[in-house]
C-alpha cells in the first residue's frame, strides 16, 4: 500500500463528485429531506383519537366520568351519540376510531356502591394504535374507580386513606414517551447507509462502463490503494451530509445529542466504511449500473428498515431471522446512535457495537479487495 | 547487440480447452516500433495483457523491460505505458486534471509532474485548453491526450491496443507521426491495430491467427518473402463473377477482391495477363484496366491466412467477437467478400 498513489485516486474521485452538482446535491440534501419526511410521517405516538361518547344516563357521574377521559390530549371528543345504532355506523365509516358507551343506570349504580360496566368500542384494524387506546382508557377508568373508592372509604369515618400500591412510573431517556426519539437515531442510519452504499456501488462499475478500469489496472496502482482511494472521498462527503442530518434532527424534532460528538462520529465513521465498503463490493460484483443500483437498493433499504432493530425489536424475531440479522451492519449502528444521542452514555456501554461494527467494514473491505484483485488479474 | 525490450519465449495461455495464444516467440528491440495484426479473437489482447503482467501465462516466458511478466509483475507495471482501444479517459475531468490522475497514480512527484505536464499539452497540441473538461474534446485531441497519459511517466516502452480506432484519417496520420516521434527518441512502441495501412508505418510487423504467429518481418520483406510471384491489378465489372471463375482457372495462384477491383498473382506476367484477359473476355466479363502492381500487406495476409480460415478474414466475418468488432475495417476493401 502507498499512500502516494491513494491520493490521486481520491482526489479525482473527489473532482468527479464535486463536478456533478446534482450528485452532490442529491447527496447532501436528499437526507435531510428524507429526515423530514420520515421524521413527521413515521410517528407511533397515539395522540388526538377520535371518540364518540354514547351517554345513555347523562347524570352529573356519567358526564364527569367522561370529562375524566378528555381531559387529556389523546382524545378528541367528535360528539354524543343519541342512538346505539349509530356505534356501527360510526365504526364502519372509519368516523371515529372509539365509541365509549355510558348505560343508563350508571349514576345510580355508582351511588349506590355497586359495579356498572362501561363499553369501549374501537376500531382493531390498525392493532398498534388499538392497543394504545385500550391502555389509555384502562388507566383512566382505574383511576376514575380509584377516586371514587377512596371517597367511598373517606365517607365511611376513616381520615386518611391511601391505595394500596403507590404507583410511580418514571421513564428513562424519553419522559414524554416521544417516538421521534426513538426514531431519529434509526433514520440516521437508513440515510446514511443508502446514500453510501448506492454512491459508491455506482462508482467502479462506472469505470469499468467508461473503460477507465482497464487503464487503472495496468498502472501500478494495487486493489487496496483503488478501494481506499475510492472510499475516503465519500466518507468525506458522507460525514457532512451526517452534520446537515442531525442539524436537522435537532432544528426539527428537538433531538439533541446527549453523549459525546467524537464519539458519534467515530461509530459513523466505522460504520461508514462499512457501507462504502459494501457499496463497492456490490460494484466489483456486477457489470451495469443499473444492476449496481438494484442490487445496492435491495440490500440496504429493506434489511436495514426491518432487521436492524429500527422499529421491531430484534428479540422478538424468530431465531432465523435473528441470525440474520447480525450481519446487518445498522444492527451495530443503532445501539450506538441511540446509546450516543438519546442515552448519553459512553463507550463502555457500547464497546461491542463499535467492534462488530469495525469486523464488518474490514471484511467488506477486504472481500472487496479481493474481487477487485481477481477482475484486474 | 543492446538489450532488447521485450522478450517472448513459447508463450501460452490456455482458457479451459481454448488456447488462445499457442506457443508464440518473438523478441522487440529497443527503439522498435512493432505492429501486431490480427482479427479480434486471434490472441492479441491475450498477448498484451501477459506483456502488462495482468494475466499470467499457463506456460512459456515473457520479459518486459528486463521483469519477468509472471514472477514481477509490478515492475513491470511501472516500467510500461498502455493506452486501450476506447483511449479511457474521464470526461467529466478536464486535460490537466486526467493528466494529473494518470501521473498520480504511476507516482510521479509534484515537482516531476510540472515539466511532464507542460510536455504532455505540447505533445497532445493541447497547449490554451488545459481547463477543458476532456467530454468536450474531439476523437483526435482525445486520441492524443490519452497517449499523453500513458506515457507521462516516460516508460521505456508503450503498449497501445487499436489506438486508432473512430478516429478520422488526418488524426490518424498525426498520431502516427507521435509514435515516430516517441521510437526515435528510443521509446519501444508495441501496437496492435487491424488498419493494414497502419501497419506499414511499422518497423516490423508480427501477424497472429487462432492464436499462433502466422508471419512476422518489416512489411517489405514480408510483401518480398510471401508473393514471390507478379501480382495484377485488374479493374472490370461483375468483380465476384471474374474472381470466381480466375480462381478455377489453373493458371492462377491467387485471386482477391480489392476495392472494386481484383488482385490476381500468377506464375509469369506476360502470360498471365494474356490468360487472365481471355478467361474474362470468355465470360463476357470487360477488363477495363490491367496493370502489374507490388502487393499490399492486405494481400500478403490474405495468401497466408486464407487456406487456413477457409478463406475469411475472420473480422469481416463477423463471428469473432470482441469490443472493437463493430467498427473494425480492414483496409478499404472487404476481401473474401465474394465467397
Amino acid at each position: 500500500m502507498n499512500l502516494r498513489r491513494i491520493k490521486p485516486i481520491a482526489v479525482k474521485e473527489f473532482r468527479q463528485i464535486v463536478r456533478d452538482k446534482r450528485s452532490l446535491i442529491l447527496l447532501l440534501i436528499y437526507p435531510a429531506l428524507l429526515m423530514v419526511l420520515f421524521g413527521y410521517a413515521l410517528n407511533f405516538d397515539v395522540k388526538h383519537v377520535s371518540l364518540a361518547v354514547l351517554d345513555q344516563d347523562n347524570s352529573r357521574a356519567s358526564r364527569e366520568f367522561i370529562r375524566s377521559l378528555l381531559h387529556s390530549e389523546y382524545f378528541d371528543l367528535r360528539g354524543y351519540l343519541s342512538r346505539p345504532q349509530e356505534v356501527d355506523e360510526l365504526l364502519d365509516e372509519s368516523r371515529v376510531q372509539a365509541v365509549l358507551v355510558v348505560p343508563t343506570d350508571f349514576g345510580v349504580q355508582l351511588a349506590s356502591g355497586r359495579e356498572v360496566k362501561v363499553q369501549l368500542n374501537l376500531d382493531g384494524a390498525n392493532s398498534n394504535s388499538a392497543a394504545a387506546v385500550v391502555g389509555y382508557v384502562t388507566a383512566a377508568c382505574q383511576s376514575f374507580s380509584g377516586r371514587i373508592l377512596t371517597d367511598l372509604l373517606l365517607r365511611s369515618g376513616r381520615n386518611s386513606i391511601s391505595l394500596p400500591i403507590d404507583y410511580r412510573p418514571r421513564v428513562w431517556y424519553n419522559p414524554e414517551l416521544r417516538s421521534a426519539r426513538f426514531l431519529i437515531p434509526g433514520l440516521i442510519a437508513i440515510i446514511l447507509l443508502i446514500m453510501t452504499v448506492v454512491s459508491t456501488a455506482l462508482s467502479i462499475v462506472r469505470e469499468k462502463e467508461r473503460g477507465t478500469m482497464e487503464q487503472i489496472i495496468v498502472s501500478p496502482v494495487q486493489p487496496i490503494e483503488i478501494i481506499l482511494g475510492k472510499t475516503l472521498p465519500y466518507v468525506l462527503i458522507s460525514l457532512v451530509a451526517s452534520v446537515v442530518i442531525l442539524l436537522t434532527g435537532w432544528g426539527l424534532f428537538g433531538i439533541a445529542v446527549r453523549g459525546n460528538v467524537l464519539l458519534l462520529y467515530l461509530g459513523m465513521f466505522v460504520f461508514l466504511m462499512g457501507g462504502l465498503g459494501l457499496g463497492l463490493l456490490i460494484s466489483t460484483l456486477t457489470h451495469s449500473q443499473q444492476a449496481a443500483f438494484m442490487i445496492s437498493a435491495l440490500l440496504t433499504m429493506l434489511p436495514t428498515i426491518i432487521l436492524s432493530g429500527f422499529i421491531f425489536p430484534i428479540r422478538n424475531m424468530p431465531v432465523v431471522i435473528r441470525l440474520v440479522s447480525y450481519i446487518i451492519p445498522a444492527r451495530y449502528f443503532l445501539p450506538i446512535l441511540r446509546g450516543i444521542i438519546v442515552k448519553g452514555v459512553g463507550f463502555g456501554a457500547l464497546w461491542q457495537s463499535y467492534l462488530f461494527l469495525f469486523g464488518f467494514a474490514v471484511l467488506v473491505i477486504l472481500l472487496s479487495t479481493a474481487r477487485l484483485r481477481r477482475q484486474m488479474a | 547487440m543492446p538489450e532488447p525490450a521485450i522478450v517472448v519465449e513459447s508463450l501460452t495461455r490456455r482458457f479451459g480447452e481454448f488456447v488462445a495464444v499457442d506457443n508464440v516467440s518473438f523478441r522487440v528491440d529497443k527503439g522498435e516500433i512493432l505492429g501486431f495484426l490480427g482479427a479480434n479473437g486471434a490472441g492479441k489482447t491475450t498477448i498484451i495483457r501477459m506483456l502488462c503482467g495482468l494475466l499470467s501465462p499457463t506456460s512459456g516466458r515473457a520479459s518486459v523491460g528486463g521483469f519477468d511478466v509472471a514472477r514481477e509483475p509490478e515492475k513491470v507495471k511501472a516500467s510500461i505505458g498502455y493506452m486501450s482501444q476506447r483511449f479511457s479517459l474521464y470526461d467529466d475531468l478536464t486535460v490537466t486534471e486526467n493528466l494529473s490522475f494518470f501521473g498520480g497514480v504511476y507516482g510521479l512527484t509534484r515537482k516531476q509532474m510540472v515539466p511532464r505536464m507542460k510536455w504532455a499539452l505540447g505533445l497532445a497540441g493541447l497547449v490554451g485548453r488545459e481547463a477543458s473538461l476532456t467530454a468536450e474534446l474531439a476523437g483526435g485531441w482525445r486520441q492524443r491526450l490519452a497517449l499523453a497519459c500513458a506515457i507521462l511517466h516516460e516508460p521505456g516502452i508503450v503498449f497501445l491496443d487499436e489506438p486508432t480506432g473512430g478516429v478520422d484519417p488526418i488524426s490518424r496520420r498525426s498520431f502516427w507521426d507521435l509514435i515516430n516521434e516517441l521510437a526515435a527518441a528510443g521509446t519501444t512502441v508495441f501496437v496492435t491495430t487491424h488498419y493494414l495501412d497502419e501497419a506499414e508505418y511499422c518497423n516490423r510487423v508480427m501477424l497472429i491467427h487462432n492464436g499462433r504467429l502466422v508471419a512476422g518481418g518489416a512489411p517489405s520483406e514480408l510483401k518480398a518473402r510471401v508473393i514471390r510471384s507478379p501480382m495484377f491489378e485488374v479493374e472490370c465489372d461483375r468483380v465476384i463473377d471474374g474472381m470466381e471463375v480466375l480462381r478455377r482457372q489453373p493458371g492462377v495462384k491467387d485471386v482477391s477482391v480489392f476495392g472494386n477491383s481484383l488482385h490476381v498473382v500468377v506464375p509469369d506476367a506476360d502470360e498471365g495477363q494474356r490468360l487472365i484477359r481471355e478467361v474474362l473476355g470468355a465470360q463476357g466479363i470487360e477488363v477495363r484496366r490491367m496493370a502489374q502492381v507490388l502487393p499490399a500487406l492486405q494481400d500478403v495476409f490474405i495468401s497466408l491466412v486464407e487456406p487456413r480460415s477457409g478463406g475469411r478474414w475472420p473480422e469481416v466475418a463477423g463471428h469473432e467477437s470482441g469490443v472493437g468488432g463493430q467498427r473494425s475495417v480492414v483496409g478499404e476493401p472487404r476481401p473474401g467478400d465474394g465467397r
